[in-house]
């Protein structure tokens, strides 16, 4: 046991304070730092990651509605072609009723007139058949009222 | 030059020779020249190397030797947390001084035993001793500190009286108290010394190991030589890493009371 040994141990000492000065102190604060960018890092990834599959479910809620409106929008314009198809077959039917009885009416006025000159013919004929029979007898201005009536009776 | 190195010849006077330090001084007073310069030049190593990767730390892009120092660090951080239960600056510097110091000290011991004693001699100087951990004073001188700190600890953290409570109770209660007393002391002596003695005795080994070598006819020494080396490199390593892990339990030890360990 000798001097050395004091020398020894007070360089023991004023090594390990300079280790610390320069390596204990410093890459300690270091590693702390680095593990706290190493956790923020990988909360960051997963705030990302949930913001991701938010997203997702986001863009499969908006695409399902979108399919939805294109569904309804197609039922829609089905519903309405049919619609249309429908009012136009019922246009058409009524039109052609119409046309159709439109025509009768006209065969029924036609056929009327038809009737109504024949009668008047008739009832012509009839006079001057009867004026031919009762030609002496009958005069046609006295008995013209008697004839009227004849003849709206035919 | 047959002057400066005493012939392999005599074996007794060849190991004797380089069991002798380079000194001045005499008795208490006396230096040992040759341990303290190759300690300071070793730890001034170590801070170069430490002050230059600690200026500019990477946090992302850490250089080869950022690596290895970072790498101590967490080790010897680990380690005081396993058996302190929480970090400590002080015990954690100590120790990775400790290893770092203690393993470049003992890898002094790897390089040729007459090469440097030879070199030195060239300058005129008789007796060179260049592994600072094979004479007693360096290890024993770190173990002193150690102990010292040991002192200061136990007696801040538990009080002088609960400390000397520890020394007469512990471990056969009260009324054994000058028995108890006598063993704490042991006990407590004991740490620093076998702290210091396991450190020099293995490389004190381990040179006498090469110096034995060194006896050897040239011819013979390879074989030898090659076993003893790649062997005493696991024991430089080991011893380096059992100082710094008994720095540590010690230290922390003395941060708990005896019910707690």
């Amino acid at each position: 046991m000798n001097l050395t040994l004091f020398g020894q141990l007070a360089s023991f000492a004023l090594f390990s304070y300079l280790v610390y000065r320069f390596l204990w102190d410093p890459i300690t604060n270091m590693l702390e730092e680095r593990r706290k960018r190493v956790a923020d890092g990988l909360a960051a990834a997963e705030r990302g990651q949930r913001e991701q599959e938010l997203a997702e479910k986001h863009a499969r809620e908006v695409l399902l509605e979108a399919k939805e409106q294109a569904n309804e929008i197609i039922a829609n314009a089905q519903r309405r072609a049919d619609e249309i198809v429908e009012g136009a077959k019922d246009d058409a039917r009524i039109e052609g009723e119409r046309i159709v009885s439109a025509a009768r009416s006209e065969v029924d006025q036609q056929i009327n007139l038809a009737r109504e000159g024949l009668r008047r013919e008739v009832v012509a004929l009839a006079i001057e058949g009867a004026e031919q029979v009762l030609k002496r007898k009958i005069d046609a201005k006295t008995n013209s009222e008697a004839l009227e009536k004849l003849a709206a009776q035919l | 030059m047959s002057g400066l190195l005493p012939d392999s010849s005599n074996p007794v006077e060849y190991i004797q020779h380089h069991l002798v330090n380079l000194s001045i001084g005499e008795g208490f007073w006396a230096i040992h020249l040759d341990t303290l310069f190759i300690s300071w030049l070793l730890g001034g190593a170590i801070i170069y190397a430490g002050y230059r990767v600690g200026r500019d730390l990477s946090l992302e892009r850490p250089s080869g030797m950022q690596n290895i120092l970072e790498a101590v660090l967490e080790f010897v951080d680990d380690l005081v947390r396993s058996v302190l239960g929480r970090g400590h600056t002080m015990i954690g510097t100590l120790a990775m001084t400790a290893f770092l110091w203690v393993l470049l000290m003992n890898l002094m011991d790897m390089i040729p035993v007459d090469l440097i004693p030879w070199l030195v001699g060239l300058f005129g100087a008789d007796h060179f001793r260049a592994v600072p951990t094979a004479d007693p004073q360096a290890p024993l001188g770190m173990a002193l500190l150690v102990f010292v700190l040991m002192l200061y600890y136990n007696i801040r953290i538990k009080g002088f009286y609960q400390y000397m409570m520890e020394f007469l109770t512990h471990p056969f209660g009260i009324w054994l108290f000058p028995i108890n007393f006598v063993m704490k002391l042991i006990e407590e002596i004991a740490k620093p010394l076998s702290l210091g003695l396991r450190l020099f005795g293995n490389l004190f080994a381990g040179e006498l190991g090469f110096l034995l070598v060194a006896l050897l006819p040239f011819w013979v020494q390879p074989v030898p030589g090659t076993i003893w080396l790649l062997f005493h490199l696991l024991v430089v390593v080991l011893q380096a890493f059992i100082f710094m892990v008994l720095t540590v339990m010690y230290l922390a030890l003395a941060h708990m009371g005896h019910e707690e360990h």
